[in-house]
C-alpha cells in the first residue's frame, strides 16, 4: 500500500497551479483534502506523476454570498462549511446533507469541491449541487468557464473537467422562500457511502427529487404536484430509469425499492417543510 | 502511608498499560528500530483462486532500483520444509505458493528492497504465467469426489472425516415424539485487529540460527512447527515479541507462516528483513474464522425436553489445513450439548478444502459456528412445539446441583448455577417488560422480535483436544497430548522490588495490570510495587507449547500461575521472617509492605529488606529459604487426553452466559435496530471488573459485526470481494449499543484464583441471540448471517408488493 513515485508541488499562486496542470496534463492531479485521492494513491489505483497542492492559496478558502448564490472555494473544508453560521438559513438542504458526508474526521480534512471533483455516485455534495441546480467554476491557463451541475457530472466518477482545469469554486443557490427542502439517506453504517440518497425540493408547482447511489452519477427529476398512486407510479418509473446495479451491499431491486420508499418519504418531508 | 485493601483483585485498578497507549508512546512492532542494512519485504500475491504456475519471470524485478533479492517457492523449498499439518494426510503446506496457487492472496514471490516503496515498485515487474484451474468455493461442492483435489496427495477435498457416538442416540431418536432440525451456513468473518501482522527476521549463518521479532500471539506449540519448517532445533529459532501489540483476537496466530517465509528470505538475502502487513494483505490473506455448513437435529419430547442431538458439520478450512486446524471444529467438541443436559449425541465431522484463505484462530474459535446451530435449534423447538423459548431453555439446562457435570462428549463443566443466573437475568433485565414492549410495537404494525440464548463459554484449552480428530488407534501411535502449561516467574531484586514475567503475550487486554494485582495480593504489597514484563523471548523466558494469548486462558491459567509463583516466594520469605521475628511461620502475615507477626503488627520487617536479603546476605538465609526467583509451571490435571471412547475435556473452565434481546426491523430499509440487549455472565471470580466489562463489550461489538455486517465474501469463481474496509464493514461506535451486563460468580474449583475466561462468550452467544430475535420478528424458520438490510428487506418488501397490486 505504497504509492507510485510522484512529485509534489505546493502551489503558491493560482497561476502556478494552472501552470502545473498545463504541463502535467493527465499525469498531474490536484490534491486538496486528500480523503479520496490518498487511499487511491496508496492502492495504486491512481498513479499521477505530479500532485498539485492547492490548500495554501488563501483566495480559494472562502465562503461568499453574492446575488443569492453561495460560492464555496476549492480550499474550503467540509467541516468549515458545516460550521458556517449562515448555512442553515442560506441553504437548509446543504445543512441537512453535509452531516452525512463521511465522519467528522473525514470532513475536517475533506473539501467541498474535492468531493465534486471526485464525483463518487453516492456522494452527498454532488447530489446536493445537482438538486439545487448549482454550478461549478473551472479555470485553467487557457480560460475560465462555468458548468451547471446537470452537465458537470457525466458518468461514473467522470466529469466535464478538462485535464488542465481545476475547480476553483462551486456555486450553490440560496434557499427560496416558500420552498421546502429535505435530505435522506440509507447506508450500511453511519458515514458510509449511500446505498440510496435522496434530496428533494418542494415548490408550489411541483417537486424536484434527486437520487444518489443508484445510477453512475446523481440524477434529478422534476415531478408535478401529484400524490397517492400517481406519485408512486412516477417514482416507480424514475427508479426503473436509474439503471440500478447489484453490488456487494445491495441489489438493484433493493435500490429501486428504496428509491420508491425513501424517495417518497423525502418528498413528503420536503412538502411538510414548505408548509 | 500505603493504601491497604483487603484484596486488590476484584477492584478496577487503573491500568498501567493506558498511559503509553493514550499518549502515543506505545512500542508496537513498527515503532521499533531495525539494524542498519535491514531490507523491507513486499509480497506478490495470487490474483487467481486456483491456478498452476507455469513460470515466474523476476529478471526485471531483480535488477530494479534498490532491490536485493526476489524469493519464490523455489528458494523456500530449497532451504526449508513444509509446515506440519494436523491431520493424517499426505498434504504439504508451504508459506508461499509452490507450483500452484490455491487462493486469491496466496504469496507467490517476495521482493526484498531498501524500502517498501521500491519493493512494491518491483512487484509490478514480476511476470507470472498462470494456467487457471476451476475453483471450489462452496464447502458442499468440495465433498464431490469428482472435483479436482486441491492437494494431489489427498485424492479428494475431504481432509478428515470422523463420526462419533455418545450414549444411544439412534434409540432415542427412534422413540422421540418430535424431531426438530436446522441447517446453517455459517459465513466467513474475522476480528480484524487494528494493528496488522509485523516482523523483523534475521538469520545468523555462523550459528545456523534464526532470530525473529514478531507480534505473534501464540500458541507457542507453533514454535515447534516453525522450527521444524526452518530445519533448526528449537533453540535455534529465537522468537521475541514487542512490548505492545494492537489487538489480535486470535488472528495474530496466523502470522506464523510468514515467520518461516521471512526467516528464509533473511537467510537467502543474508540481511535482516522487515515486513509489515498492510490492510489489503490482511483482509485477503491473514486468516479468517472457518465457514461451516451444519445440520443439527434434536430428539424432543412433548414438553420440549431435548434428549438427543445429531450433529453433521462440514468445516471449510480454506486452501490448506494450516496448524492448528482443524482445531476450530474440535475446540467445542466437549461442549456440543451447550448449557444443556443431553446425554445422547451423534456427530459426523468432515473437514474440507476450498480455494479460499486458510483459516485460523479467531475470537470465539468454533463457538460462534456451534452455538449458531444449537441455539437456532432451541428456538425452533419452541416454535414447532408452540412453547415459550425461555421455558425450553429452562427445562433443558444442566441442573444446579449437578456440578461438576460431565457432558456426554466429555467436558467437565466445573461450576455454575445456570438456572439461577437465568432467573436473575430475566428479573434484572426485566424480560416481562420487553414482552410488553414487543406487544405494543406489533400493535403499531412495527416489526419487532425477541431472541434468547444460553451458552457455556469454555476457556483454557486442553492442548490435547485437537487429537480428537485422530482415531483412538492413531492417537495411540502418536502418543498422548494433553494439558495446558501456564508459566509465571516472580523475582526479587537487590532493592527488594518484585518483578513478574509471563508468557501470556498480551495484545492490549491489560495483563500487566492484573498480574500486579494478583502478586500484590499474595505479598501484601501495592500493585504499583510490582513491575510486570509481558514481552516474551523464547531464548530467555519460561514458556511452553500452551504459552500465548488464546482460549481466554489468561485470568484462569496465567493469573493462577503468577499467584502460585508469588505464594512460593512468600512461603520462603515467611520462614526467614519467622526466624528473624521469633514467631512461628504460620503466624507470619504479609500486609502493608511488611511481614509481621499476626496479632502483633509492631513486630515486623519491611518487605523490601526481607526480599533483598537473598542478594546482600545469602549466607544468613537458609538454603531452602533462598527466594530470588521462582518460576511456576502449572498445568491442570483435569485436562486429560481423549478417552478410548473419544470423550474429551476440551477446556478446563466453563463460564455461563444467558442473553436476551429485542430488535426492531425497519420496514423501509430492512435494517436491524437493537432495541435492548441483556447479557448475563458467570465467569467465576472476577479479578478486574473494568476489564471484564471491556472484554464483554468488545466481544459484543465484534459479535454485532458478525451478526449484521461482516462477511469475507467470495464470488463463485473464488475472487475475493471484500478487500477493503469499504466492503468488509466493521461496526463502529455508532452501530454498537450498550448492553446491560449482569454477573453472578461461581468460582472455578480447578483454577488457583477461581477465575474463568470471559473474552469470547459474546462472540458465541450474541450473533445467534440477534438471529433468534430477527427470526422471531419476521417469522422466519431459517436465517443465515450476516443479516444485512437487503437480505431482510427481501422478506418485508416481497410481502408488501403482493399486497399492493403493482407491477
Amino acid at each position: 500500500m505504497k504509492p507510485v513515485r510522484f512529485d509534489y508541488i505546493r502551489a503558491g499562486t493560482l497561476a502556478e497551479a494552472h501552470a502545473a496542470l498545463t504541463t502535467g496534463g493527465d499525469d498531474a492531479r490536484i490534491i486538496a483534502g486528500g480523503q479520496s485521492l490518498v487511499p487511491m494513491l496508496s492502492m495504486r489505483m491512481a498513479r499521477p506523476t505530479v500532485l498539485v497542492d492547492i490548500m495554501h492559496l488563501p483566495e480559494l478558502a472562502k465562503i461568499e454570498v453574492k446575488r443569492n448564490v453561495i460560492r464555496v472555494g476549492a480550499g474550503v473544508r467540509q467541516a468549515a462549511l458545516l460550521a458556517w453560521p449562515e448555512l442553515a438559513e442560506r441553504q437548509p438542504l446543504l445543512a441537512a446533507a453535509l452531516p452525512w458526508v463521511g465522519h467528522a474526521q473525514i470532513r475536517s480534512r475533506g473539501t467541498v469541491c474535492g468531493s465534486i471533483a471526485h464525483a463518487d455516485p453516492s456522494a452527498e455534495i454532488p447530489l446536493a449541487l445537482l438538486v439545487l441546480k448549482g454550478a461549478v467554476e473551472l479555470s485553467s491557463q487557457r480560460n475560465r468557464r462555468r458548468v451547471v451541475a446537470e452537465e458537470f457530472f457525466t458518468g461514473l466518477m467522470s466529469t466535464a473537467r478538462k485535464d488542465d482545469e481545476l475547480i476553483e469554486a462551486i456555486e450553490i443557490p440560496c434557499s427560496t422562500a416558500g420552498h421546502g427542502y429535505a435530505f435522506n439517506e440509507f447506508a450500511r453504517r453511519h458515514g458510509d457511502f449511500a446505498i440510496v440518497a435522496c434530496a428533494a425540493i418542494a415548490r408550489k408547482d411541483g417537486v424536484r427529487l434527486a437520487i444518489g447511489g443508484v445510477a453512475d452519477c446523481p440524477i434529478a427529476r422534476d415531478f408535478p404536484n401529484i400524490d397517492g398512486d400517481a406519485l408512486d407510479d412516477a417514482l416507480d418509473y424514475f427508479a426503473a430509469d436509474l439503471e440500478a446495479r447489484d453490488d456487494l451491499h445491495a441489489t438493484a431491486d433493493y435500490r429501486r425499492a428504496l428509491v420508491r420508499r425513501l424517495g417518497r418519504a423525502t418528498i413528503e418531508e420536503a412538502r411538510r417543510c414548505r408548509a | 502511608m500505603s493504601t491497604v485493601a483487603a484484596s486488590w483483585c476484584g477492584q478496577s485498578v487503573e491500568r498501567v498499560e493506558d498511559g503509553p497507549l493514550l499518549t502515543g508512546s506505545g512500542r508496537f512492532i513498527d515503532d521499533l528500530g531495525v539494524r542498519p542494512g535491514t531490507l523491507h519485504a513486499a509480497i506478490l500475491r495470487s490474483p487467481h483462486a486456483h491456478a498452476k504456475i507455469r513460470a515466474i519471470n523476476a529478471t526485471a524485478a531483480r535488477i530494479a532500483p534498490g532491490v536485493t533479492a526476489v524469493i519464490t517457492g523455489a528458494e523456500v523449498t530449497a532451504v526449508s520444509g513444509s509446515l506440519v499439518v494436523g491431520v493424517k494426510a499426505t498434504i504439504e503446506c508451504w508459506p508461499i505458493a509452490v507450483e500452484r496457487v490455491r487462493y486469491v492472496g496466496e504469496p507467490v514471490a517476495v521482493v526484498l528492497a531498501g524500502n517498501r516503496y521500491l519493493a512494491e515498485d518491483a512487484l509490478e515487474l514480476i511476470e507470472v504465467d498462470y494456467e487457471p484451474l476451476p475453483a471450489i468455493v462452496d464447502p458442499l461442492a468440495a465433498l464431490d469426489p469428482k472435483q479436482l483435489p486441491l492437494h494431489e496427495g489427498l485424492g479428494s477435498n475431504v481432509a478428515s472425516e470422523r463420526s462419533f457416538r455418545y450414549g444411544d442416540p439412534e434409540r432415542v431418536f427412534a422413540q422421540a415424539p418430535h424431531r426438530v432440525s436446522v441447517t446453517i451456513r455459517y459465513p466467513r468473518n474475522s476480528c480484524t485487529p487494528i494493528e496488522t501482522y509485523g516482523l523483523i527476521a534475521e538469520y545468523d549463518a555462523n550459528e545456523d540460527a534464526y532470530d525473529v521479532l514478531a507480534n505473534f500471539m501464540g500458541p507457542f506449540s507453533l514454535h515447534a512447527v516453525m522450527a521444524r519448517a526452518l530445519k533448526v532445533p528449537g533453540n535455534r529459532l529465537r522468537l521475541r515479541t514487542p512490548p505492545d501489540s494492537g489487538g489480535s483476537f486470535g488472528v495474530k496466530q496466523g502470522l506464523f507462516p510468514y515467520i518461516v517465509l521471512m526467516g528464509v528470505a533473511a537467510r537467502v538475502a543474508g540481511r535482516p528483513v522487515k515486513w509489515i502487513e498492510d490492510r489489503l494483505e490482511h483482509l485477503v490473506a491473514s486468516v479468517s474464522a472457518t465457514n461451516r455448513v451444519t445440520t443439527l437435529e434434536a430428539a424432543v419430547d412433548a414438553h420440549g425436553r431435548v434428549h438427543a442431538l445429531a450433529w453433521d458439520q462440514v468445516e471449510d478450512v480454506g486452501a490448506h489445513i494450516r496448524a492448528p486446524e482443524p482445531a476450530t471444529l474440535y475446540r467445542m467438541h466437549g461442549n456440543l450439548t451447550g448449557a444443556y443436559d443431553i446425554r445422547h449425541v451423534s456427530v459426523r465431522n468432515r473437514v474440507v478444502l476450498t480455494n479460499k484463505t486458510p483459516t485460523g484462530l479467531n475470537r470465539g474459535f468454533g463457538g460462534p459456528q456451534m452455538y449458531y446451530a444449537l441455539e437456532r435449534l432451541m428456538q425452533r423447538v419452541a416454535v414447532e412445539l408452540k412453547l415459550d423459548p425461555v421455558d425450553v431453555i429452562r427445562k433443558n439446562l444442566v441442573p444446579s446441583d449437578a456440578f461438576p457435570y460431565r457432558t456426554a462428549t466429555g467436558a467437565t463443566l466445573d461450576s455454575g448455577d445456570y438456572a439461577k443466573a437465568m432467573e436473575i437475568a430475566l428479573a434484572q433485565g426485566d424480560f416481562a417488560a420487553l414482552r410488553e414492549r414487543q406487544k405494543t410495537a406489533r400493535g403499531q404494525g412495527r416489526i419487532y422480535g425477541i431472541g434468547v440464548t444460553a451458552a457455556v463459554e469454555p476457556s483454557v484449552s486442553n492442548m490435547g483436544y485437537i487429537t480428537t480428530v485422530l482415531t483412538p488407534d492413531e492417537r495411540r501411535k502418536a502418543g498422548p497430548k494433553n494439558g495446558a502449561q501456564a508459566t509465571a516467574t516472580v523475582s526479587l531484586d537487590p532493592l527488594g522490588g518484585v518483578s513478574v514475567q509471563v508468557a501470556s503475550v498480551p495484545q492490549g487486554q491489560g495483563h500487566r495490570t492484573v498480574l500486579a494485582q494478583i502478586v500484590a495480593d499474595a505479598l501484601g504489597l501495592k500493585p504499583s510495587d510490582i513491575r510486570v514484563v509481558a514481552e516474551l523471548d523464547t531464548a530467555k523466558d519460561a514458556w511452553s507449547i500452551a504459552s500465548g494469548n488464546y482460549s481466554s486462558r489468561f485470568a484462569a491459567a496465567v493469573g493462577g500461575a503468577a499467584h502460585l509463583a508469588a505464594e512460593r516466594i512468600k512461603a520462603k520469605l515467611a520462614r526467614t521472617a519467622a526466624s528473624q521475628l521469633n514467631v512461628a511461620v504460620q503466624d507470619i502475615e504479609f500486609a502493608g509492605g511488611r511481614a509481621r507477626a499476626r496479632g502483633n503488627p509492631d513486630n515486623a520487617i519491611a518487605f523490601s529488606r526481607l526480599a533483598a536479603a537473598g542478594h546482600w546476605s545469602p549466607g544468613l538465609v537458609a538454603e531452602e529459604n533462598q527466594a530470588l526467583r521462582e518460576t511456576v509451571f502449572w498445568t491442570p490435571p483435569e485436562l486429560t487426553p481423549p478417552t478410548e471412547k473419544d470423550e474429551i475435556n476440551s477446556s478446563l473452565c466453563h463460564g455461563f452466559i444467558f442473553d436476551f434481546c429485542g430488535v426492531e426491523i425497519d420496514r423501509v430499509t430492512g435494517a436491524v435496530r437493537i432495541d435492548k440487549y441483556v447479557t448475563m455472565h458467570d465467569c467465576g471470580r472476577v479479578l478486574h471488573p473494568g476489564m471484564v466489562e471491556g472484554q464483554i463489550t468488545g466481544g459484543f461489538a465484534q459479535a454485532i459485526g458478525a451478526a449484521l455486517y461482516e462477511e469475507y465474501a467470495y464470488s463463485s469463481d473464488g475472487a475475493f470481494l471484500t478487500g477493503t474496509f469499504a466492503d468488509y464493514l466493521l461496526p463502529t461506535t455508532t452501530e454498537v449499543p450498550t448492553p446491560l451486563i449482569l454477573h453472578i460468580e461461581t468460582p472455578s474449583p480447578y483454577t488457583p484464583l477461581g477465575a474463568k475466561g470471559v473474552g469470547e462468550g459474546n462472540c458465541m452467544s450474541t450473533p445467534v441471540c440477534l438471529a433468534n430475535a430477527v427470526a422471531d420478528a419476521l417469522g422466519l424458520s431459517s436465517i443465515d448471517l450476516p443479516m444485512t438490510p437487503v437480505k431482510l428487506a427481501g422478506h418485508i418488501h416481497a410481502v408488501e408488493k403482493s399486497a399492493r397490486s403493482r407491477a
